[in-house]
Formats: structure tokens, C-alpha cells, sequence
């Protein structure tokens, strides 16, 4: 503590790592929160339905998503990742999961919406099992904080099924 | 800056770095705004560079005394009559 720069070092090191045990201290205080989100999702309408030339399966859909996630944002909470899939069963694989639509949401102003969209990506199988198949919307969400550690969950909405016929 | 400034500006530095720490924490959690822990705790740092950084006089309110010359000079320092055999090198 003799000399101005000794001085400015040890305050430089000392003032870093308080920082660095603050921010552990943010990540730590999001597991006090406890969400609990809502989401719901109406398939309106299935716009269309058909075999590929390859012989895949693709529907195109509309969906109306609701959902409430504002008890996902903390104070530590840069943004939130949500995407909905659609998650069935064929009997190749015991479980396919296809990404039907997705939305970075960047504040807790955002996290209550309402939406009316058809599937942002192209729910195509493979291989031709969607007729008649009952299949979940699960809507999964990754929650990206300022500091520390990511969290993951998902909300599963079972009981959707596809028409028997292409049209 | 004598030896009770230096002492007194490290445990400056450190109470006033950490009740910034804790302050900024408490605030901003109770407030929910991480950007608010940020810009109390930079405040923080800033304030306790200007008070603990420079050389203030209120730290130099101690200084050392020395003893007069003279008075030294009446106590000299023991001389090392062995120091030739420990230095082989330099004969």
C-alpha cells in the first residue's frame, strides 16, 4: 500500500472479485423463483395436407398460441428462447420432434402475447405416418441469463391429432 | 503515506468495496434491475478509488521519527569484522 500504483492494483483486483462473486450471487438467486408459465395452443386449421413427391408426409397447419411467460423473467434474465414442436410417435422412433414455430422473447413486457400463425417451419415426417396420428405440442423454452446458469423446461399439451385423409 | 495511512487505506478499500458489493446486490435484487447493481457497484468503485487511491494528507498523520544524526552517530552500526571469508569472490 506504499505507492499510488500498488494501491490501484490491489483495489483493481479486489473490486473484481466482488464483481465475479456478485454475479455468482445473481445466478444463484434465480433459483428463488419458481415459474409457473401458461401456454395454450388451438390448431384452427389444417391448411393442407399431403404426400411428397418423395414420399413424406407434410402438413401445413394454423395454430393459435397463447401463452404467459412473464414468471420466467427474473431480474437476471436477458431474453428467453421459446419454440413449440410437435412430438409423436412412429414406429421407427419412439419419439420425433419438429420444430413448427419459435420466438426469442427480450423482455417481461413481451412475454404475454397472444399469436395467430401457421407452422413457421415445414412439419414434414419421415416417411409417410402422419394420417390419423395423435401427436403432442410441447412447447419448450431455454431461459438465457445475464449471468450464470441456463435453464430449460417445457410445458407438453397432448390430445392434437391429424385428419385421416390428405386434402 | 506513513504506516498507519497504509493500513488504514487498505481496510478502507476493502469495508468500502464490499458494502458497495452488498449494497448494489440488495437494491437491485429488491428493485429487479440487474443494470442497477451495475451502476451502484461502478459508483462504488469509483468513490472508493478517489478516497483510498491518492496520498491524502489524513494519511501521513503518523510519521516516523528518526533518530537525529547525531544521536547516531553516538551508536554505530556493528561492523562485520567475519564478512572476508563469506565472500570468497571478491579478493
Amino acid at each position: 500500500m506504499h505507492s499510488f500504483g500498488y494501491r490501484l492494483n490491489a483495489l483493481l483486483t479486489f473490486s473484481v472479485t466482488i464483481l465475479a462473486l456478485m454475479c455468482a450471487m445473481a445466478s444463484f438467486s434465480d433459483n428463488l423463483n419458481t415459474p409457473s408459465p401458461s401456454v395454450e395452443i388451438q390448431i384452427v386449421n389444417i391448411n393442407w395436407f399431403q404426400k411428397q413427391p418423395r414420399g413424406n408426409d407434410e402438413v401445413s397447419l394454423t395454430m393459435n398460441i397463447s401463452a404467459d411467460l412473464q414468471s420466467l423473467f427474473t431480474w437476471n434474465t436477458k431474453q428467453v428462447f421459446v419454440f413449440v414442436a410437435a412430438e409423436y410417435e412412429t414406429p421407427k422412433n419412439s419419439l420425433n420432434q419438429v420444430s413448427l414455430w419459435d420466438a426469442i422473447i427480450p423482455a417481461k413486457e413481451h412475454a404475454k402475447f397472444w399469436m395467430h400463425t401457421s407452422n413457421k417451419y415445414r412439419f414434414v415426417d419421415q416417411g409417410n405416418n402422419l394420417r390419423g396420428k395423435e401427436f403432442n405440442l410441447t412447447l419448450h423454452w431455454h431461459v438465457m441469463p445475464k449471468t450464470g446458469k441456463m435453464f430449460a423446461d417445457k410445458i407438453v399439451m397432448s390430445g392434437y391429432q391429424l385428419p385421416e385423409e390428405y386434402r | 503515506m506513513d504506516w498507519q495511512g497504509q493500513k488504514l487505506a487498505e481496510q478502507l478499500m476493502q469495508i468500502m468495496l464490499l458494502v458497495s458489493g452488498v449494497v448494489a446486490c440488495a437494491t437491485s435484487y429488491i428493485l429487479g434491475s440487474f443494470q442497477m447493481m451495475v451502476l451502484i457497484y461502478a459508483g462504488g468503485v469509483v468513490l472508493t478509488t478517489l478516497i483510498t487511491v491518492p496520498n491524502w494528507p489524513f494519511f501521513n498523520r503518523h510519521a516516523l521519527k528518526w533518530l537525529d544524526p547525531s544521536e547516531a552517530e553516538k551508536h554505530p552500526k556493528p561492523q562485520q569484522s567475519v564478512s572476508s571469508k563469506k565472500k570468497p569472490a571478491k579478493k
